[in-house]
């Protein structure tokens, strides 16, 4: 999860403008689009490799991002396999790996409020119809309370497990919804108290 | 001072305060009162949360929702509705940065709350794997970087244990600016400077913790 994965350190990666790490991912992962072949690959596997040994970040963290994903990539590959050829499979997992992998370089070296930041000023552009300050703080609430639906969900499991009603899916999901509604409710009038306009 | 002048609460045609007239000047008031008797929602007109159907508050001058939130801090009664950061100083800066502080004055203000409150070794934790304790000083101190005049909590000590609750008396003990609490634990409130009682969106007695704190013990008696 995002909210757990930041690793403090000082690195020039760490202290790397967060603007400047979002607009790179970006244009890597747009790069590995357009440039196709595996040459173009090999270069971003280095330069995403190169970007985590910059940063002070060992193999587990690369792994740990990875694990998660690999089922998702495991189907890809067996798809590609059934559509067209080993070949092809491999570069295309290959490719969602390396876009995965400097993902993570990006949230392992970015504090949520420094990523907010980022956001924000990638938005400086944007007309003034759009609401920045929000949209930034949305994607902060969304680190912030991961965390805290993941830890309902686990309460409202055991409640209904101790009702008998364990293996039934809508025992638990009105209770989640209206308790996650209910704290919407509080969090933005605790955000609203702070002073955010 | 913070002063209600015939403040009205209205929901869907339903009164949840009664036409509200009072002057605060004491330093430690408390708000004691059954479920639903319209404390909560007294306590979230200081500062703006809640708007007054009817009526004013004004605090020394200010009037205004927007005023009122700069000028009155609130503490809610689960800290982890009111802490929007994961990272405990980024939840500290939050505030600050809201303010329009320059970088320097959020920074020292940051490392001077967490002196204050005993928590600087919490500054890089993530928020969510706080403590109960641990979350609600890290809630007040978010509110006490903004320097309010006046802080409001929300029934404060419902969600800690005892050596926690006994840590938060000795902390609002310690505060320097005046403080208003709602809450159920009357030992809390046993040594403040006024309670008052709430019942049906009115206040029903008002004056010093040992009398008015009587009263609603015997009328909470089944």
């Amino acid at each position: 999860m995002l909210t757990d994965l930041y690793v403090f350190g000082d690195s020039p990666i760490h202290r790397a403008r967060p603007a400047v790490k979002i607009v790179a991912l970006a244009a890597i992962c747009t790069a590995l689009f357009v440039f196709e072949g595996w040459t173009f690959l090999l270069l971003a596997a280095m330069l995403v490799i190169a970007g985590f040994g910059a940063a002070g970040l060992r193999p587990v963290h690369a792994l740990g991002a990875l694990k998660p994903a690999l089922w998702i990539l495991a189907a890809i590959f067996a798809a590609q396999i059934y559509l067209n050829d080993v070949s092809l499979a491999g570069f295309v997992v290959g490719r969602f790996a390396v876009m995965i992998l400097a993902a993570t370089l990006v949230t392992l070296t970015t504090t949520s409020s420094e990523f907010v930041e980022g956001i924000h000023s990638v938005l400086r552009y944007a007309p003034d119809w759009v609401p920045k300050a929000r949209i930034a703080l949305a994607i902060s609430l969304c680190f912030r309370f991961i965390p805290l639906v993941r830890s309902v969900l686990a309460e409202v499991r055991q409640a209904q497990h101790a009702r008998g009603l364990g293996r039934n899916p809508l025992a638990v999901l009105v209770p989640l919804i209206v308790r996650t509604l209910k704290t919407a409710d509080e969090v933005s009038q605790a955000i609203y108290a702070r002073s955010f306009d | 001072m913070i002063r209600f002048s015939d403040v009205w609460v209205e929901k869907n045609g339903h009164a949840i305060l009664r036409g509200i007239n009072l002057s605060i000047t004491e330093r430690r008031v408390g708000i004691i009162g059954r479920n639903g008797s319209g404390k909560s929602t007294f306590a979230r007109l200081f500062n703006g949360i809640e708007k007054p159907s009817r009526g004013e508050v004004r605090l020394a001058g200010a009037t205004g929702s927007d005023e009122l939130r700069r000028h009155v801090g609130f503490v809610f009664q689960n800290p982890d509705n009111q802490i929007v950061y994961p990272i405990v100083t980024e939840d500290l800066e939050f505030g600050l940065k809201n303010l329009k502080l320059p970088k320097s004055e959020i920074s020292e203000r940051v490392d001077e709350v967490l002196d204050r409150l005993a928590i600087g070794h919490l500054r890089n934790r993530l928020t969510h794997q706080l403590s109960g304790g641990e979350k609600q000083l890290v809630a007040l101190a978010g509110v006490l970087a903004m320097q309010p005049r006046m802080i409001v909590f929300d029934e404060p000590t419902t969600l800690l244990d005892l050596w926690n609750k006994q840590r938060l008396m000795s902390t609002l003990a310690e505060l320097d600016q005046p403080i208003v609490v709602v809450s159920h634990d009357l030992d809390l409130l046993a040594g403040f400077d006024r309670i008052l009682h709430f019942e049906n969106g009115d206040i029903i007695d008002d004056g010093r913790p040992e009398p008015v704190i009587a009263g609603y013990v015997d009328r909470s008696k089944c």
